[in-house]
């Protein structure tokens, strides 16, 4: 039975329960809710509740289950000899998925029949060609073996499938008859229900925590992976990137870090001198107007999607430097440059800095100012001298945060910066060179995933190597700046 | 407190002079305040001169997206040709493939330019002009209405992609001679029928209806499949993001007691919303598609990874307006003798609903613009098919908006800059139009306590 059936019978069933529910709690009082400990409602949401979680629970279970449970008892089906020469068993067995899908259409769509499609042999068919009848396109010829092994995963994904349905279906009735059975006038069904509900805004808080050791498990793992194949030495120290899919790659992160600081650093450059006099003038000289209408227009920049200064950069910005600095400079002829990048990252990450330190300005308590005025100091003298230094603290924070995000900033290196790694046998010229084309550790995780991707090849798992090394700095740089931040909040509460 | 560092005072000599005269020093400490004032005006400035700078760029580059050159012309079916058996059977037409109908089209330009009496030398192949998608849409036409073999239809083509670049001013004389794909007599031809009415420039339908197209046919290119991935992906996002950041802000702001559970989810509710987004799509890569084993490029799997990165957002968000919610709100419900849960559910929860709905708006604006993690998880695919309707359609390959924009940049013909540009300007509608309905709802039913 197809899962969504399955699904569709549960909700109704859970349906029939609520009402159902409720009227025997009405009846098992006479008629007469107020002799209910709780409101008949309670009694029927208890009754589906009982016929969902547990249905729904074991059926995510089992989905999540079977197919690992049976593709590891095919597995065993297949003799050593009967992995080809360069291929691994989780090649053959994708090759065994493969066919029983395409058996499975086969029969669906009536070219087969299912009792050829259980019994055909490779001695006495081509099955390739049955199969590319059907649309599903095999890449060599079907053995014997994962021809057989093909036909023993359809059935017992069938029998899975069977005995999933019998399960579910006897977890929700069971759930439905013992729920019914306790439905008295003296149950607790309000408790009861309100267990379950605060039970499950507990696991909906929890998802945050679970997807952060998602991502720290799922790169942890690939990492492991990657350094069992490439020394963790050279992946640190070298000065190289070269990679090169038929081995013998150079895959050192120093090259790509480079670029990833060097571009941030730009970005700092334009970001937070305009961010933070942004920032000044608007909580300290502008009017209410002005205010009113520079602030939304510069958040406005915050709002814009990174695709969007990409293809500015690309189409814009790296042509402009390229014809009015860097050639007429003789530094350089590529439009995209760590100057692009780094510029248009650099809009990107004001209006980040400038309401950041924003409210921080606007936090610094008002009789700061209020004496620096009395000694005789001018506005421009108050605001350097006793307010950015009360505000420093926050501003720093502001700062580091604009710098995270500049460096695990991905589309608009990706579209400005080039993809050429930093070369350090060149010499420091043109390391230094802001009109160099120069690639990122975001830009080299794009391309080392994007295609077809051998997940066992160091040239592909050096990307999650290259991410949780990202991550670990971002976050590093975020915790230090919260802790900043908040720090010095509390300072003046 | 902060330390002020006291610079080494010196106590200034007795005034001399007027006092309504300004001294030197007093001269140089305004001009210093004037110009620190400068500086300010001059980074608010900057500020907003570079979003000037962004739009028009934009704008101007992608404008002429919206406008398509269509050639008119008078086809003739011959039967002869097109349907060899004579009994307008669609199997047995189909055998007739594209290339069987591209001479059609020829000829019927060379038909055409002699009707206008039309003479171009070095013209070569007139029907050059005609996209080279136009033999697959006749094509498709004649065996969606097998009757028509046999007559003379008239169909509208879109001009080639050079073509349409000499209608909107970006192919000219001189790049036409340094150009393979085109000649300046093509141009020539361009111009004699744009005289005679047969060539014109109309409002581009297809550019946000049509399905992508091949690198080659640029001026056939539309948004239709990006702009349904990306809607699906939304409907993923709303569906699962909505109540669980919902669920998990009740809980954090109300039921939460402060252990150390709750503060690990704090800390961690921050820190995931500062995680670069690359690092979702590494790990929707790793978990939905490697593990789980869920289709790539399929919208189901970027509506996860999208959720999982606008949860911080709604979370916050909702919090925010819970927390606005007064008090005296919770004492007197709770007063009546409701359950905890009831007051949550009955008044808290409707009367922060307005800021909620905000928050989720907002996030959902920004999972719409997101594109790094969805490169990773393969819808940088090419995808021509339409996905089917849901749900099987969320697990069927898709592209989306802000990923379309990345591959038409990678894409060699200029044309397809102008695509992107436009590209962009669509997802920058959808994303004012979610904008502007946040600020409404924010402005027509915000309460102040």
């Amino acid at each position: 039975m197809p899962t969504l059936w399955l699904v569709l019978i549960i909700l109704a069933l859970a349906a029939v329960g609520y009402v159902v529910g409720r009227q025997r709690a009405l009846a098992s009082s006479g008629g007469n809710a107020k002799l209910l400990h709780s409101l008949p409602s309670y009694y029927g949401a208890n009754v589906s509740f009982a016929v969902i979680i547990p249905a729904i629970g074991l059926l995510i279970l089992w989905l999540l289950v079977q197919p690992a449970w049976i593709q590891n008892r095919v597995a065993d089906m297949i003799p050593e000899g009967a992995i080809p020469e360069g291929a691994t068993l989780g090649l053959v067995m994708s090759d065994v998925e493969r066919v029983a899908t395409g058996l499975n259409l086969a029969v669906e769509q009536g070219a087969m029949s299912e009792e050829d499609a259980s019994s055909i042999r490779t001695e006495f068919t081509d099955v390739r060609q049955r199969l590319g009848e059907v649309g599903v396109a095999l890449g060599s010829n079907v053995d014997a073996p994962v021809l057989r092994a093909a036909q023993r995963y359809r059935e017992m994904s069938a029998t899975g499938n069977t005995w999933m349905t019998v399960a579910v279906l006897a977890a929700a009735l069971f759930g439905f008859v013992s729920s019914l059975a306790v439905t008295k006038a003296g149950f607790r069904a309000r408790n009861t229900v309100e267990r379950v509900i605060l039970i499950m805004l507990m696991v909906a808080a929890s998802i945050a925590v679970l997807t952060t050791l998602g991502i720290v498990l799922s790169m942890l793992f690939e990492t492991r992976n990657f350094f069992q194949q490439y020394p963790w030495t050279s992946f640190f120290f070298g000065l190289e990137w070269a990679p090169d899919f038929r081995g013998n790659s150079n895959l050192s992160i120093i090259p790509l870090l480079w670029g990833t600081l060097y571009i941030s650093f730009i970005a700092l450059l334009v970001a937070v001198p305009i961010g933070l006099f942004a920032a000044i003038y608007m909580s300290e000289y502008a009017g209410p107007r002005v205010r009113s209408v520079a602030k939304p227009l510069i958040e406005i920049l915050a709002g814009i999607p990174t695709i969007v200064y990409g293809l500015f950069a690309l189409i814009t910005v790296g042509p402009l430097l390229r014809d009015y600095f860097a050639m007429p400079m003789g530094l350089g002829e590529s439009a995209s440059s760590v100057a692009t990048a780094g510029v248009v990252m650099g809009i990107m990450l004001i209006p980040f800095v400038s309401s950041l330190s924003d409210d921080i300005i606007n936090a610094v308590p008002q009789a700061m100012r209020d004496g620096s005025f009395g000694l005789g100091a001018t506005h421009s003298e108050t605001i350097r001298q006793v307010v950015v230094p009360a505000a420093l603290p926050g501003i720093v924070g502001a700062i580091l945060l604009a710098a995270s995000r500049a460096i695990g900033e991905t589309m608009i290196v990706v579209l400005g910066a080039g993809a050429a790694a930093a070369q350090f046998d060149r010499g420091l010229g043109e390391l230094v060179n802001p009109f160099e084309a120069m690639t990122t550790v975001t830009v080299k995780i794009v391309s080392q995933l994007t295609g077809d991707t051998d997940f066992a090849a160091p040239e592909t798992l050096v990307a999650f190597a290259l991410g949780l090394t990202l991550f670990v700095i971002t976050l590093g740089l975020n915790v230090l700046a919260l802790y900043i931040v908040r720090k010095y909040r509390e300072q003046y509460e | 407190m902060s330390d002020i560092t006291a610079t080494d005072a010196v106590p200034s000599a007795p005034r001399k002079g007027s006092l309504l005269e300004q001294d030197a020093r007093t001269k140089r400490r305004n001009a210093a305040e004037t110009r620190f004032k400068m500086y300010g005006i001059i980074a608010v400035t900057l500020g907003i001169l570079a979003l000037v700078m962004l739009v028009v760029s934009i704008v101007s580059n992608g404008a002429s997206a919206f406008q398509q050159t269509y050639i008119t012309l008078e086809v003739d079916l011959p039967e002869d040709r097109l349907d060899p058996e004579g009994n307008r059977n669609r199997d047995q037409m189909a055998r007739v493939s594209t290339f069987g109908y591209g001479p059609l089209i020829g000829e019927a330009m060379e038909a055409q330019i002699a009707a206008l009496g039309i003479e171009i030398e070095e013209l070569g192949n007139p029907g050059d002009i005609v996209s080279k998608e136009a033999p697959a849409q006749l094509r498709n036409f004649v065996l969606a209405n097998p009757d028509v073999v046999g007559s003379t239809v008239t169909f509208e083509f879109l001009a080639n992609g050079r073509i349409d670049g000499y209608m909107k001013d970006r192919v000219t004389r001189a790049t036409a001679l340094l150009d393979k794909n085109v000649s300046p007599a093509q141009l020539d031809l361009t111009d004699a029928l744009g005289e005679a009415g047969v060539l014109e420039k109309r409002f581009n339908w297809a550019f946000i209806t049509a399905p992508d197209a091949s690198g080659q046919r640029p001026e056939a290119a539309g948004l239709g499949v990006a702009i349904v991935g990306s809607f699906y992906m939304m409907l993923v996002v709303l569906i699962l993001a909505l109540p669980i950041g919902v669920a998990a802000s009740i809980y954090l702001e109300e039921f939460a007691p402060k252990n150390r559970f709750t503060d690990l989810i704090e800390v961690n509710i921050a820190n995931l919303a500062a995680v670069p987004s690359i690092v979702f799509g590494i790990l929707g890569l790793a978990i939905f598609i490697n593990f789980a084993g869920l289709p790539q490029s399929a919208p189901i799997v970027g509506g996860l990874v999208l959720t999982l990165m606008t949860l911080p957002t709604i979370i916050i968000a909702t919090r925010a307006s819970l927390k606005s919610v007064p008090p005296s709100i919770r004492e007197a419900a709770l007063g009546v003798g409701a359950s905890k849960m009831q007051t949550v559910f009955h008044h808290v929860l409707p009367l922060a609903a307005p800021g909620i709905l905000t928050g989720t708006i907002i996030g959902l604006a920004q999972a719409l613009g997101e594109t790094a993690p969805l490169l990773l998880i393969g819808m940088v695919a090419f995808v021509r098919e339409f996905p089917a309707g849901p749900p099987e359609g969320f697990f069927d390959p898709a592209s989306a908006l802000p990923v379309q924009v990345y591959n038409w940049t990678q894409r060699s013909d200029p044309a397809f800059v102008e695509r992107a540009s436009g590209a962009i300007i669509v997802l920058l509608i959808f994303l004012v139009i979610m904008n502007a309905i946040a600020i409404l709802l924010r402005r027509r039913f915000e309460r102040r306590w």
